[in-house]
């Protein structure tokens, strides 16, 4: 049996719009009816609506949504009825109805929806600056009030934590380092060789990696890597509950999760730094001694003692602490941040990943100036 | 057509997983227009019977039927037309996450219909208001929702098509008492608007009471027992006996005159 096509025919009689539908009215035909009927129905004048479906041979809620798109006119609801047609288009036509009474117009375009993004996401990047200090202000309190307090002081989970965060990444941070020291120190064969002084790529590695590259890249990896656990165990527990059974059988969740992370981040990324300053600068040795500029590891070691002053170690050293901190700060805050749902807990890893390192080279840049200011 | 054939029709279905046998020879129909409570002990095989009926996992033997025709033998479009006429409500929603509440009702719009934009919009909308969403949850991502509301918003996406056939699992399990009754009131109401044929899988003896016409239980890898629910609670087998007549369903029962007037009024 094929359907006839869906057809329409209003007519008015005394202020009754009456709307004769026939054939298939379902989700097949509505995009074609959809226009027609909508311009039909512009600039007519009426009260009530009546409707004959007889002639219908198929109708769903998306047929009866259309239909009943002329109950209302002028922003104006009209009364209607089903003058003829069966007992389940009169209930189909309810609930269309219903549909069009009870939802208020709502415009959402396209170039606002952006504009509204732009705005939520601007006041959502200040709200986390602002809660980061807060919760960086509330950290310092408590661990001042665990420091005057020994028996506060957790030290088998700093440990444990000592040997996650800073232990279990010596290797891969080592690695890395050795490998940006050595590239740094190829740099310096190729660039100052042309000109006759490759001697001078030993003062470049000492300055490159003591001053900015060991502890910048610690702090990088770092905070990829232990950041987003922070975030994850913390978040973790706190989608199970676990924090709020912490809280409520009295244990504080800031002096048991916060500050032993803090704590045992502030004791090892100075450690890592040095290891990674070692490291690089060890890369930077080999390559001088292997290449064609054949600087000798005793070379090598009495130009940097002579050229690159102890200063600069400090220079570098004096960030990792810092690093340490905001590393830490940031991956508990957003541990601590997670709602119960999974996706908050992966938006909430990411999100601490990205604000750590950021807030890393941030720093850096705010040292660099200082420095340069005070011609250290 | 002088009888109409049932919408969903199992015939000695056999599902076994290695040599655990699950469902032996069982028999399994559901008429138009009715509600169909499905019940069982844990591990009795019902989400994998409802993953069969949906064709998501084949039987290793038997055939499930849609409309007097078997499974089987559809071609690949009539099997994606049949898909149109199956809503499905998962038990968590299942909804998409990167998605809002209205994009979600809109994917088997956009998928198997050629709408513009707007009066899709326009049709997921309404479809939002049926499940009785308010309009701001049209633009809110499913973690913005409350359990229930969760529930509402996949039951939104699962009648997109006009479906037929609607297939609920444990749709009030998670809900508080208030919305479970809210969630069954409107089972009833959309049997009734959109002239559902329904199946849902549930331990909530509540729902079994208030809207469905009959119950099947699972017992010893078949439909034991198929009949209104106060038969089947006579029935006389083990797992039934302590199932109707424990202390919880005893205490349901009680005030069967409730449930009627609920019944009748929706």
């Amino acid at each position: 049996m094929l359907a006839a096509p869906a057809t329409y025919d209003l007519s008015i009689q005394a202020r009754t719009l009456r709307i004769v539908a026939k054939g298939l009215w379902t989700l097949e035909t509505v995009a074609e009816l959809d226009p027609k009927l909508r311009r039909d129905l512009k600039g007519l004048v009426y009260e009530h609506v009546a409707f004959d479906l007889t002639g219908v041979e198929g109708l769903d809620t998306a047929g009866a949504f259309l239909l009943t798109r002329a109950i209302e006119s002028d922003n104006k609801f009209k009364d209607w009825v089903l003058s003829a047609g069966n007992p389940g288009q009169q209930t189909l036509l309810k609930v269309a109805a219903d549909a069009q009474l009870g939802e208020p117009p709502r415009e959402t375009q396209q170039w606002r929806d952006v504009l509204v993004r732009t705005g939520k996401a601007t006041m959502r990047f200040l709200d986390e600056t602002v809660d980061t200090f807060a919760f960086l202000g509330q950290f310092f309190s408590r661990f001042v009030g665990v420091l005057l307090r020994p028996s506060h002081w957790r030290l088998k989970s700093v440990v444990a934590l000592m040997e996650e965060v800073g232990l279990d990444a010596a290797p891969i941070v080592a690695i890395l380092a050795f490998a940006i020291g050595a590239v740094i120190a190829y740099m310096g064969a190729n660039l100052l060789g042309q000109l006759g002084f490759s001697v001078f790529m030993v003062d470049l590695v000492g300055f490159a990696m003591l001053r900015e590259l060991a502890v910048v890249i610690t702090a990088i990896l770092i905070a990829g890597r232990s950041a987003s656990a922070f975030t994850a165990q913390i978040g973790a527990m706190k989608m199970r509950q676990e924090t709020d059974a912490m809280t409520v059988m009295g244990l504080d969740t800031f002096e048991t999760l916060v500050v032993p992370r803090a704590v045992a981040m502030l004791l090892t990324l100075p450690i890592l730094t040095f290891l990674a300053m070692m490291s690089g600068i060890f890369g930077g040795l080999i390559v001088a001694w292997v290449t064609p500029t054949d600087i000798s590891p005793i070379l090598f070691i009495n130009r940097l003692r002579e050229m690159v002053g102890i200063s600069h170690f400090w220079v570098g050293m004096v960030k990792a602490p810092f690093f340490a901190i905001v590393i830490a700060i940031i991956g508990c805050r957003q541990g601590l941040a997670v709602s119960g749902s999974v996706e908050s807990l992966g938006s909430r890893v990411t999100t601490s990943v990205v604000q750590a390192i950021f807030a890393v080279i941030f720093i850096d840049a705010l040292f660099a100036v200082l420095f340069f200011q005070l011609g250290v | 057509m002088t009888s109409t054939p049932a919408p969903i029709e199992a015939r000695g279905i056999l599902t076994q997983f290695g040599t655990n046998v699950v469902h032996e020879n069982l028999d399994f129909a559901v008429r138009k227009g009715e509600i169909v409570g499905l019940v069982g002990g844990s591990g009795t095989g019902k989400s994998v019977l409802m993953n069969t009926l949906l064709g998501l996992k084949s039987p290793e033997g038997g055939d499930v039927r849609y409309f007097g025709k078997k499974r089987a033998d559809l071609s690949p479009k009539e099997k994606t037309k049949l898909q149109n006429e199956i809503g499905v409500l998962f038990q968590g929603g299942a909804l998409f996450s990167s998605m809002t509440v209205r994009q979600n009702v809109m994917v088997p719009l956009i998928e198997h219909f050629d709408l513009p934009e707007a009066l899709m919009r326009e049709l997921a909308d309404m479809k939002i208001h049926m499940v009785g969403l308010p309009p701001e949850a049209a633009v809110l991502y499913p973690a913005d929702l409350s359990g229930g509301m969760r529930k509402r918003a996949g039951l939104a996406r699962s009648l997109a098509l006009d479906p037929q056939i609607l297939f609920l699992d444990e749709p009030t399990a998670g809900l508080d008492p208030i919305g479970a009754h809210a969630f069954d009131q409107l089972i009833l109401a959309l049997r009734e608007a959109m002239d559902l044929t329904v199946l849902m899988i549930t331990h909530d003896l509540d729902s079994l009471y208030a809207i469905c016409d009959r119950v099947a239980v699972l017992v010893d890898k078949k439909i034991g027992v198929y009949d209104t629910l106060d038969k089947v609670a006579q029935f006389d087998h083990p797992w039934v006996q302590e199932y109707f007549g424990g202390p919880r369903a005893r205490a349901t029962m009680a005030t069967p005159g409730q449930k009627r007037r609920d019944k009748a009024s929706a």
